[in-house]
């Protein structure tokens, strides 16, 4: 058992080992800040020994930043013409 | 710019503390050439000198607010009502809401968000008389597909000690995955199509939380929904399209 093992089970004890499939299932809440503080800390140490939850994490960040950014196609221009008028509309009324 | 490889729990918390301090990227006024705008919500005090232009009758200011919240508004109403016809006519009654109570809009929330609240009560009703509205405050909330895990089991080791972690590890993306998406006419489109492909109430969340920026309490109250059933609600639909992503980057899915 090398020195890295022994770390990993001694963490893993200590605060109640968090499997990458639970992981996977709390993103959201951490993200909202809604995790309770023990989760807080099994979810960071799950996140200091494991290589596939942060590449996974930062994915989901990836999707997050992704979806913000997402371009809108443009208004045609007979809707926009046709909104126009009925703002005309109104503002004689 | 976010450097590849960090690591320690630390350097992610302080990742993170910048990710939740900096609002949602708004989206853009008018389609410019990036198609993107920095990040940062639009100040209190552009709003309410639009707002004041509004009902003095500027034209170009409701121009800019067509050009600014139309899209959106067609893509939320979609959520609630499959028909696009009828998602534009839903659009049509809440841009005549927004004129009808421009007057009477005192600012407690911001002028996204109420524009927003007029079109989903607006699509809400349209889609109980069509009978498909999913409503949250019923049991069927959350139902038997809540307890789904959000990853194919499949990429999860089974037995031993270290089963339930990682069978194998999932590929990083490169640092410009979002903007090499979102800049491309095929990307964009078939990020619509990964929405557009998820169950309205799934959907509903997704766009107000994630596309549009807008709070977690600002949801909640606008579908009526609890904060952890909109979590749960939240995270199921990111999977489903982070899935969608991995599939564009890795496996050369295309849109339809
Ligand atoms: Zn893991």
């Amino acid at each position: 058992m090398t020195r890295e093992d022994i770390k990993t089970y001694v963490l893993d004890y200590l605060a109640g080992r968090m499997t990458c499939k639970e992981f996977v299932e709390i993103i959201t809440d951490y993200l909202d800040g809604s995790l309770s503080l023990l989760n807080r800390i099994r979810f960071h140490l799950h996140l200091g020994l494991c290589l596939g939850c942060r590449v996974y994490l930062r994915q989901m960040k990836h999707t997050i930043e992704t979806l913000g950014r997402l371009p809108d196609e443009p208004v045609p221009p007979a809707v926009r013409e046709q909104l126009l008028q009925r703002f005309r509309t109104w503002k004689n009324t | 710019m976010r450097q590849v490889g960090v690591s320690t729990p630390d350097q992610f918390e302080a990742y993170e503390l910048e990710l939740s301090r900096r609002a949602p990227v708004p989206k853009t006024d008018y389609p410019n050439k990036a198609g993107i705008e920095p990040p940062g919500r639009r100040p209190a005090a552009e709003e309410l000198l639009l707002l004041e232009r509004l009902r003095n009758g500027d034209e170009a200011a409701f121009t800019l607010l067509v050009e600014r919240y139309h899209a959106s508004l067609i893509r939320l109403a979609q959520a609630h009502v499959s028909d696009r016809s009828v998602a534009e006519e839903v659009v049509q009654e809440t841009w005549m809401g927004v004129l009808e109570g421009l007057d009477r809009f005192e600012g407690r929330s911001s002028l996204k968000t109420w524009i927003f609240r007029i079109v989903t009560n607006k699509a809400k009703t349209r889609g109980v008389r069509e009978s498909r509205h999913v409503c949250f405050s019923s049991t069927g909330a959350l139902d038997e597909e809540a307890e789904e895990p959000t990853v194919d089991p499949s990429r999860f080791r089974t037995s031993g000690h270290w089963a339930d972690y990682w069978a194998s590890y999932p590929q990083p993306w490169d640092e410009g995955t979002p903007e090499k998406i979102v800049l491309t006419k095929e990307g964009s489109a078939y990020l619509e199509q990964a929405i557009q492909a998820l169950p309205s109430n799934l959907r509903q969340v997704l766009i107000l939380r994630d596309v549009e920026g807008l709070s977690s309490k600002e949801v909640c109250a606008m579908l009526q929904l609890s904060e952890a059933n909109q979590r749960v609600l939240l995270h199921r639909a990111r999977s489903r399209v982070r899935r969608a992503l991995e599939q564009y980057l890795e496996e050369g899915i295309r849109p339809a």
